[in-house]
């Protein structure tokens, strides 16, 4: 497999280099949405969602300002693009599925300020990916970032009825669990690059 | 965030102090967690990403705050992000200049200094409420904070993982690197272990508070 072939760039951007365990990108979505494996099947799902609009927007925009030669305007066109896109997903929610709307509650609108959503616009352009490649690789980014959300949320169902002592309660212990499941994962590391 | 006053704040030391400790957006508020983990594998990176925070924290609330009567109630958070957007490619240039080897150790993370919660924050809940003064030594001491517990993080790190601090090689040749550490687990593994040590003092505070209450009420 070519480091160039879809294939690849999908399957690296979702286990070998995953956004949440071995990148740190969108960690306060994972600690916040976890709790529930509902939650967070439906909050990983708006991500991708939102992951392929800014990519293929983000993809048009750099284009559009590479002509025009004024490339410092790019973080500021991205995070507006996000932000829009964003609203767009809140809408269709709002109107098609009020439950999980309320179910999601502040992290939706929070979604724009999902880092993993601004990092997969800045690691495509920066790679510099053809526009298969770019919704490969945000694909797969938003699979990785699910995968891990699943995880951490079945996790932590099965942590509700462990005895922890009084002082790991919470926040504490939630990271260390994230911690064993980035080793886990480091287990994938051979299959491909390892990026900066 | 109990204790944000939604009036005026009197500039006291508290202001500045209260990041460091009692609202640290780290260990505390649980904010900006992405760079805490993703930069904190040496010393270096850790201070460089903890001023470049401070510098846009401050700067970007100096500005929402003198605004704060002419934004509309609407937009404000659209106008916020765009405000902390345009400093933060400001630091991305600068940073770009002064030393490209910081630049390519930080990678995107300067860049997404943008969707760094804890600013965002800051502007919502504290700068588009109080006046200059009052935002920029809040902001400082936020900053502050956020610095602390980077270089926490990442001094941890680098002792442990690579046995230096700063680039400067600390135990001498027989010492086998925790490399573990350096690696993405690490960071869990070391702000997890931070967040327990606060967690145990806490709870000691607290537990030595009910003793002395008992005491009292036994008397």
């Amino acid at each position: 497999m070519s480091a160039d072939s879809v294939t690849y760039i999908f399957l690296n951007a979702a286990i070998v280099n995953n956004f949440v365990l071995a990148m740190f990108l969108g960690i306060c979505p994972f600690l916040g949405v976890s709790a529930k494996r509902e939650t967070a099947w439906s909050m990983g799902l708006a991500v991708i969602f939102v992951m392929l609009v800014s990519s293929i927007c983000s993809y048009g925009i750099n284009w559009m300002l590479k002509l025009f030669e004024i490339e410092y305007l790019r973080l500021i066109c991205y995070i507006a693009v996000i932000a829009s896109a964003v609203q767009l997903v809140e809408m269709t929610m709002k109107k098609y599925s009020p439950a999980l709307f309320r179910a999601l509650g502040i992290f939706l609108p929070l979604i724009t300020t999902n880092c993993a959503i601004l990092g997969v616009a800045l690691f495509q352009t920066s790679r510099e990916y053809s526009f298969t490649q770019s919704i490969a690789f945000s694909l797969g980014a938003g699979v990785g970032f699910t995968i891990a959300l699943m995880l951490m949320a079945g996790l932590r169902q099965h942590l509700e009825l462990a005895k922890v002592p009084d002082v790991s309660q919470g926040a504490a212990l939630t990271i260390m669990l994230a911690g064993l499941l980035s080793l886990a994962f480091m287990g994938f590391a051979g299959l491909g690059a390892q990026y900066g | 965030m109990a204790t944000l006053p939604d009036r005026r704040e009197e500039v006291t030391l508290d202001t500045f102090l209260r990041g460091l400790w009692q609202e640290n957006p780290v260990f505390v508020m649980l904010l900006g967690m992405c760079p805490v983990l993703a930069v904190t594998n040496s010393a270096i990176n850790a201070l460089a990403m903890g001023l470049a925070s401070t510098f846009v924290l401050v700067a970007s609330n100096s500005l929402v705050s003198m605004l704060r009567h002419f934004i509309p109630k609407q937009v404000r958070i659209a106008t916020y992000i765009i405000i902390i957007a345009t400093f933060v490619t400001m630091v991305d240039y600068a940073i770009q200049a002064i030393s490209l080897d910081l630049y390519n150790a930080l990678g995107a993370f300067i860049q997404l200094i943008v969707v760094n919660c804890m600013i965002l924050g800051r502007a919502e809940a504290y700068a588009s409420k109080q006046p200059l003064g009052a935002t920029i030594i809040n902001g400082l001491g936020i900053g502050a904070g956020f610095t602390l517990a980077l270089l926490s993080l990442g001094a941890v790190r680098e002792i442990l993982g690579a046995g230096s601090l700063f680039g400067i090689t600390l135990f001498g040749e027989n010492f086998q690197p925790w490399v573990v550490m350096i690696l993405p687990p690490g960071g869990f593994f070391v702000l997890g272990a931070w967040l327990l040590i606060f967690a145990w003092f806490r709870h000691r505070q607290q537990q030595h508070l009910s003793d002395v209450g008992v005491a009292q009420h036994e008397r």
